[in-house]
């Protein structure tokens, strides 16, 4: 991006909580099953039907709001949103217009350098999902062209948080590290699965540019039908660039929604569903105002707030000193933090810690397909075998071979390293013992060494550890040996 | 505050296609009825809220728990087309 | 045989609980009695023969196993705005003209739950919209004391269901009036409970925040019997209210001393013209006689009613009355696309009165015209029931006429807004959620007319005033009795 514009972006998610059924009846939530399997009076709007809010959904909202320090109003209600589309059991959707469960609030998150950035929130309301349709005759399932369409009613109804930022956002990858932020809190809180490829994660985002130290802001558009976090993240680089390309050419911004080809790596004008829809909002009469801030419950919600995913990060930066990098990879996986951050505290040396986590143990993880945190080598076996590495009392050939025995079951490693005696040895004497011997029997290398081809050395470490039956302390080994190669012989 | 309504355009938002006759038979009921409503504006309504519900309750909610669904076939029993197990309906035009 | 269809509730009830009868016999009597009668009255939309003979089989076994039923055995007609599972229930509209309802209405449930048998869904205007059941698409209803006139509406096929003796016991549906006005055209008990009494789950909603289910029947007895077997809390529906329900039938009175009845100013019975002015200032004296102290209050917001209903209601409605879009269920007209669809099946299905409330409760929703005619309706709502409110901390109950005229004839009402004049004294109770109820207060012939037509008094309580309002309302009806005076005018088979 040129220095000359920047960029200035807001994200407005849809998130699908977690319950166990949907938001106004006793429909089951949960993802896939036959079309239609999953509806009663209610979602599918029967006529007669009425809606009753459910409990965890205002509670999994407080949640995240109070998370996100958002402020709890005293007041809240629920909205009629009428439009007609064939998804929309009752031709309108029950949601919230100017009174939300929350208002304001802010998402920290972390850049790929390891600083920490702030967007805030407008509000956060709660809604109900609509059926999902699919269409036929078009070639490509796109409704452009399509004769028919299908109805599935069966997302019908299913709770929905809808979040919007304010458009504080500066880049692509600012965008994503806000997503990356907001998805693991509310992974962590319970509140969604939030898997896009599920759908219960959906974000769109709202893009617009001005010349750099401008306040002003360019006129932008709603970009749809990203994926991924990666989609979101080309998506909204290639949108800056085609802004910008056509500011320079002296062409105006037209505010519009685009949505994003995956394929061709392009967005394009999609033609706006929303389009000066006069949506007639007015208080939902079949259900009562909701009073959040003294809702029963708060107090202990509000306590029942766990350490954030970018709190977390911080810590684990700030206090541990491990890099952003891979701070962000175990950030990036609750039950990883929560292991890695056991052995380091029992341990008190994250940075080793962090190496094996990361490492061998994910490593043996990817192989076996069983998560680290579920294996059995649990976060204190591997505290122990970081202090035995750490105090050298093995060397690092034989901490690899204990990592791969205790994954498989095997137990302690404190006990296995007693009971199989495969203390290293670091008594300077036997050690100088070895490398004695081992340069009196290939005294070719000796000489080879002395003429300059050092890199034989590596030879006469290996012969010793055979000798030693791996047990030397290599970089005692490697100390000894430089010694006595140096030595006029 | 009685200006004539539109009768098209709030067809249209109402999805109720109308003649031309009943666009202007529509049109001269609703004004009328409008002009009787305009009285509305005689009273002072500045310091009132509004009232939304006349009951008074408030948090009424329900807990998270299953309740039986309905069973696919009645459910589809009664569409006015069906295809499988899903709703037809003509094309959606993206407006 | 030919005096059960005379019987009551309370009677029937007590006798098949007592084993002197049988749910079934009742059931054949009432049975007879549509075949006989329903070529005339077009009280019902279905008649469900088989239905009421299987649900009073039951009920005649639930006796014999020992259980004594609130309503045992007790025939009953549902407007057809309720649903009933198995049942066709079409809200007297085309766009729902086969619609066979999969669930059952809580308030429904709980009537059969108290030994009620099903008789049939009654005629109603279109999704309850009309004060004189013409609005109906399906069928033409008649007023059983003259088949030339109107029974009222929208519960009309309800009200002359009963009137017929076709039925002991019906339910309706009230949101401006449309279950006391035609029950006082009609020589009926027409109840409407405190807002939020009676479950609205499987009531098809007209106007969400003014519907509720209530009884139409021949004694106020048998209304508070019925009203104790619906009402209630129900969490199906969140606008219900958590509030135990205080007994009625224990509450009836036989006179009314202590009472003070409030008589308002605004509603000056001089405009009804002479007869009509006599009439229930005669009703007044009536109350008085019986031991209360009548007093004057004011509901000065009272003319603002009308104007105030007619923005909300129809707001409510239009946004009720969209899911009838023929993707799911009922009338479909097809079309290229679905948008077109939408506009030629809503224009198919609906009748002008249900487009025309559309349009206005659209309109007065839309951006530009929300602040001025929604928002400031439901100021003016709160300004009305406020003027009960202080009303009440005057008097224990408001008297005034339930129509502003006895049942008319047939398209006498053609203008709209002369039909909704009708609601002129109900609506203002409706507003404000209170109880209210219509009692038979004398008789009239109109003029031109060759039959006498009733007359009906409202009454009406402070929020959850039902025992005091049955109570106040079983006296007036013991004394003045003017129920029996005159029979159904059904030709051939009339019952005295």
């Amino acid at each position: 991006m040129t220095q000359q514009y920047e960029a200035v972006i807001g994200i407005e998610c849809h998130v699908e909580l977690k319950t166990e059924t949907k938001m106004f009846c006793g429909c089951p939530n949960e993802f896939g099953g036959e079309p239609n399997t999953k509806v009663c009076p209610v979602c599918l709007g029967l006529p007669g039907a009425l809606p009753v809010p459910n409990a965890r959904a205002i509670e999994h909202m407080l949640r995240a709001g109070l998370a996100f320090g958002a402020e709890i109003p005293a007041f809240s209600k629920f909205d009629r949103k009428n439009y007609f589309y064939p998804d929309m059991p009752k031709d309108y959707q029950i949601s919230q217009y100017d009174m939300p469960l929350t208002i304001g609030g802010s998402v920290t998150y972390w850049l790929e350098d390891g600083e920490m950035r702030t967007c805030r929130l407008t509000r956060i309301h709660l809604e109900e999902d609509t059926g999902k349709s699919t269409h036929a005759g078009s070639g490509d399932g796109r409704i452009a062209g399509s004769d028919y369409s299908l109805v599935d009613f069966n997302r019908a109804g299913v709770p929905l948080m809808e979040c919007v930022s304010e458009p504080d956002l500066r880049s692509a990858q600012e965008a994503v590290g806000y997503l990356e932020s907001l998805r693991l809190t509310l992974l962590q809180l319970g509140v969604s699965d939030v898997r896009m490829e599920e759908g219960s994660l959906r974000c769109d985002a709202n893009v617009s540019i001005r010349p750099a130290g401008s306040s002003q802001l360019g006129t932008k558009t709603e970009i749809k039908n990203m994926n991924s976090f990666r989609s979101v993240q080309r998506a909204i680089d290639s949108e800056i660039e085609r802004q910008i390309g056509m500011v320079e050419a002296g062409e105006r911004i037209v505010q519009e929604t685009r949505g994003w080809d995956e394929v061709r790596g392009v967005t394009h004008p999609m033609r706006s569903k929303e389009q000066a829809h006069d949506y007639r909002y007015f208080p939902d009469p079949d259900l009562v105002p909701l009073e959040p801030a003294t809702e029963a419950g708060l107090a202990e919600v509000r306590g029942s707030i766990p350490e954030l995913p970018w709190q977390r990060f911080e810590r684990f930066t700030a206090q541990y000193g491990i890099a952003p990098k891979p701070a962000a990879q175990l950030v990036g996986n609750p039950q990883l933090a929560a292991y890695f951050d056991r052995v380091a505290t029992i341990t008190g040396r994250p940075q080793a810690s962090a190496n094996l986590v990361l490492g061998d143990l994910s490593r043996l993880a990817n192989e076996t397909g069983v998560a680290v945190s579920e294996s059995p080598a649990t976060a204190d076996f591997t505290a122990e075998l970081v202090h035995l590495l750490e105090g050298r009392t093995i060397n690092s050939k034989i901490g690899k071979d204990l990592l791969e025995r205790m994954w498989r079951g095997e137990g302690s490693p404190r006990a296995i390293v007693e009971r199989e005696g495969l203390a290293q040895t670091s008594d300077p004497d036997a050690i100088e013992a070895f490398v004695d011997a081992a340069l009196a029997a290939h005294p070719q290398v000796a000489a080879d060494f002395r003429a300059g081809k050092t890199n034989v050395a590596g030879f006469l470490v290996g012969q010793i550890m055979k000798a030693s039956g791996g047990k030397a302390d290599p970089a005692l080994v490697k100390e000894l040996l430089q010694k006595k190669l140096a030595a006029p012989s | 505050m009685s200006d004539t309504i539109d009768v098209r355009y709030v067809a249209k938002l109402a999805r109720i296609a109308l003649t031309d006759e009943e666009v202007d038979r529509f049109g001269a009921q609703l004004a009328d009825l409008l002009t009787h409503v305009d009285a509305l504006a005689e009273l002072d309504t500045n310091a009132i809220a509004a009232t939304a519900q006349v009951v008074e309750s408030r948090n009424v909610q329900r807990a998270d728990s299953p309740a039986p669904c309905l069973d696919r076939e009645t459910v589809l029993a009664q569409a006015p087309q069906r295809q499988g197990g899903f709703f037809r309906v003509p094309r959606i035009i993206a407006e | 045989m030919s005096g059960i269809v005379e019987r009551g509730a309370a009677e029937i009830a007590r006798e098949v609980n007592g084993g002197t009868i049988s749910a079934i016999e009742v059931t054949e009597a009432a049975l007879a009695q549509v075949d006989a009668v329903e070529a005339r009255t077009g009280a019902f939309l279905t008649v469900l023969h088989e239905l009421a003979r299987k649900v009073a089989a039951g009920v005649d076994a639930r006796v014999r196993g020992g259980e004594r039923l609130p309503l045992a055995g007790v025939p009953l007609a549902v407007k057809d705005n309720m649903c009933l599972t198995g049942t066709r229930t079409t809200c007297g509209s085309k766009i729902l003209e086969h619609w066979v309802a999969p669930y059952t209405a809580t308030a429904v449930a709980r009537m059969l739950a108290a030994g009620c048998v099903p008789i049939g869904k009654t005629n109603l205007d279109e999704f309850a919209m009309g004060s004189s059941c013409e609005n109906s698409a399906l069928g033409i209803t008649r007023n059983p004391y003259d088949l030339e006139r109107v029974p009222g509406g929208s519960s009309g096929g309800s009200a002359a269901a009963v009137a017929a003796r076709e039925t002991a016991l019906a339910l309706g549906s009230d949101t401006g009036g449309s279950i006391r006005e035609p029950g006082a055209f009609c020589n009926l008990i027409g109840f409407k409970p405190t807002y939020g009494r009676v479950s609205r789950y499987g009531l098809i909603a007209f106007a969400s925040s003014l519907d509720q289910i209530g009884p139409l029947a021949r004694t106020v007895e048998d209304a508070a019997l019925a009203y104790e077997a619906m009402s209630g809390h129900d969490p199906m529906d969140a606008t219900s209210i958590d509030r135990p329900v205080e007994p009625a039938v224990t509450a009836l009175r036989e006179d009314l001393r202590g009472l003070r009845v409030g008589i308002v100013r605004e509603f000056d019975t001089e405009k009804l013209g002479t007869e009509l002015d006599a009439a229930y200032r005669r009703a007044y004296a009536e109350l008085e006689k019986l031991g209360a102290r009548m007093v004057d209050v004011s509901l000065p917001t009272a003319d603002y009613g009308l104007a105030t209903y007619y923005l909300i209601a129809p707001a409510e409605c239009s946004s009720n009355l969209s899911r009838f879009d023929g993707v799911r269920y009922g009338l479909r007209v097809d079309a290229p696309d679905v948008q077109a669809m939408y506009e030629r099946t809503r224009a198919a299905g609906f009748g002008p009165e249900v487009k025309r409330r559309i349009l206005i409760g659209t309109h007065a929703l839309s951006s530009g015209y929300y602040d001025a005619y929604y928002v400031r309706a439901q100021k003016a709502r709160t300004l009305i029931a406020r003027d009960f409110e202080n009303a009440f901390a005057d008097c224990d109950l408001i008297a005034s006429p339930a129509a502003s005229c006895p049942a008319f004839r047939f398209n006498a009402k053609s203008d709209p807004y002369s039909m909704y004049l009708m609601d002129y004294y109900t609506i203002p109770m409706s507003l404000a959620g209170l109880p209210a109820l219509s009692v038979p207060c004398g008789w009239i012939t109109p003029a031109g007319g060759t039959n006498p037509m009733p007359l009906g008094l409202q009454l009406c309580a402070p929020l959850f005033g039902e025992p005091l309002l049955l109570g106040a309302a079983h006296a007036y009806e013991r004394a003045t009795m003017y129920a029996s005076r005159h029979a159904p005018q059904l030709g051939g088979e009339v019952r005295a």
